[in-house]
């Protein structure tokens, strides 16, 4: 379990996290989003140590990063893939981790295996590694000394679609055994589909979190919206603005301001035939650049 | 695994004899690494080897200790150079973060790099000596007679020398933590500065009385002479202190509260 309480950290006159407090769960995944430079990376870094927080403090587990003895085997940590000697082999950078924990080679090959590196790929140089793959290698990395507690910055950047699916249901298995696990993005999609909780973060304070249900609850006045399409769309329209219902067109179907149950009713009275039906995604996304609005970079 | 505490009473503390081993792993597991310690012996047999091929084709006396001193020299620039490397590539790098993160106790970190740096300078000395000891052999062989002179008090000092030369490329390392800074300052600090101390010394007739005890270079002499005066030991403790004390407590400091990148 991670648990941040009060933490700031300042620079100068800025503020980079501001007075930021949250919990993670273990056997959940939880994910913090913020837009680029919101304090996500400053916070995991205070987490485990790297940086010292200008008040508050983090725990892990109940006890300080700096306390817990060969923290590798409790705690695994990918703050930045690309921190490592470029001139050091795929394999030779686990071998390091895996003899400061005190752990056998063997277990090197496991996690390369676990994050299917090739064993001729392990014997490149990391200066010839793409973004992915030292993704993968710093995720082998973490794991390394089977930690109960993962800490992971932007562990999908870099990854192509396949290697997110297997990242999602790496992570995934890994709570459900009971692990922890917190894992920041600035893409709402990385994180919806595998974060239990999600933890959202700009300028440096927290605008929300909570499990995906009630932060929709909590968003109140975003209206449900559905994409209908029909073989008469006009009819549809028609019948759905005889409701009092705002309809209006996109792309080769409508855009209908209701719950997509209201709609195949409306169809069903009508006699319109459907040829597609689905609710309009996209409302947490909405949600996500309104909170975080003033600290994006373009206005939404 | 669903604690809420972590239960860390089946864990050992790292113990710094594994520390130790990884950063000396560090020091050759890459190109850069590994070619600095291949040059430091390259050169080690190329100066003792010109140094045989030259006295004995002008039929010069040559003892023992000529061939290792002979090294010696060289090592003393290549040294520091390792001893600035082995901390300054965490920084460059930026593999401290995975470094710190593994082992949040950084004076054993530093401590440990600071050893591979002693490890690594024993290490020159007896390649030099064993080099040597060939190439005295081969001057016998050669020349028909030879003197196997290279006293204890030699040996003792020589190796004690090259480990201060790599301690002070450490301690500006850790001051600087950055790779060329360092080396030009050392490179100033080991060969501008004693010569603007001479320069000094004749002009300000005050600065002649200070500078054993800001000369490091010099002061180290007390080391080679196993000087009796307990004035030079002093002067020798007085300027270490300076060069090396300061920066390496300064630079440690620093490194203890640096905000890791």
């Amino acid at each position: 379990m991670i648990t941040v309480e009060g933490l700031t950290r300042k620079y100068g006159s800025f503020t980079a996290v501001d007075n930021v407090s949250f919990v993670c769960q273990p056997g959940r995944v939880t994910g913090f989003l913020g837009p680029n430079g919101a304090g996500k990376t400053t916070t995991m870094r205070v987490m485990v140590g790297l940086t010292p927080p200008t008040a508050g403090r983090v725990t892990i587990g109940g006890h300080l990063y700096s306390d817990i003895p060969n923290p590798g085997r409790h705690v695994g940590v990918l703050l930045d893939a690309s921190a490592q000697h470029a001139g050091r082999t795929g394999r030779e950078i686990l071998e390091l981790g895996a003899r400061t924990m005190g752990l056998p080679s063997s277990r090197v090959d496991e996690m390369l295996e676990l994050v299917s590196l090739t064993p001729v790929e392990a014997k490149r140089r990391l200066r010839n590694y793409s973004l992915g793959m030292k993704q993968r290698l710093g995720i082998a990395h973490a794991l390394l000394g089977d930690p109960s507690v993962l800490i992971l910055d932007e562990p999908a950047n870099g990854l192509d679609p396949a290697g997110i699916r297997w990242m999602r249901g790496l992570l995934k298995g890994y709570a459900e055994r009971g692990g922890t696990v917190l894992l920041s993005s600035h893409l709402l999609h990385e994180v919806e589909q595998i974060a239990d909780e999600m933890i959202l973060i700009g300028n440096g304070r927290i605008v929300a979190q909570g499990d995906k249900k009630s932060l929709l609850a909590n968003a109140g006045d975003s209206v449900a919206a559905s994409f209908v399409t029909a073989l008469d769309n006009e009819r549809l329209a028609q019948a759905l603005q005889a409701k009092g219902i705002t309809v209006a067109k996109a792309g080769e179907g409508l855009r209908v301001e209701a719950e997509t149950v209201e709609v195949g009713r409306t169809a069903l009275e009508s006699g319109a035939v459907l040829t597609d039906l689905r609710s309009a995604e996209g409302r947490l996304e909405d949600l996500f650049l309104e909170l975080t609005a003033e600290t994006q970079r373009e206005a939404v | 695994m669903t604690a809420m505490t972590l239960d860390l009473s089946g864990t050992e503390p790292t113990p710094f004899g594994r520390l130790l081993r990884v950063e000396l792993r560090k020091s050759y597991d890459t190109r850069a690494g590994r070619w600095l310690l291949i040059s430091i012996g390259l050169l080690v047999l190329a100066a003792e080897t010109i140094a045989l091929a030259v006295t004995t084709v002008q039929d010069e006396a040559m003892q023992f200790g000529d061939f290792v001193g002979t090294a010696a020299f060289l090592t003393s620039f290549l040294l520091p150079v390792l001893g600035i490397m082995v901390l300054t590539t965490e920084w460059t790098q930026r593999t401290a973060m995975v470094t710190f993160a593994l082992e949040p106790r950084r004076p054993l970190v530093i401590a440990a790099k600071a050893m591979v740096g002693v490890v690594l300078t024993l290490a020159t000395v007896v390649v030099s000596t064993v080099i040597g000891a060939v190439c005295n052999a081969l001057y016998g062989a050669i020349e028909g007679h030879v003197d196997w002179t290279f006293g204890w008090s030699d040996f003792a000092a020589f190796t004690i020398t090259q480990v201060l030369a790599m301690l002070g490329g450490f301690a500006l390392a850790a001051l600087l933590l950055n790779t060329p800074a360092a080396i030009v300052v050392f490179f100033v600090y080991k060969w501008v500065l004693p010569g603007l101390f001479e320069v000094g010394a004749q002009l300000i007739g005050w600065f002649g009385d200070l500078r054993p005890w800001i000369d490091f270079q010099m002061a180290q002499n007390a080391i080679w002479d196993w000087s009796h005066s307990a004035g030079d030991w002093g002067e020798l403790v007085v300027s270490g202190f300076l060069w090396l004390g300061v920066p390496l407590v300064w630079g440690i400091w620093r490194v203890l509260r640096a905000e890791v990148k």
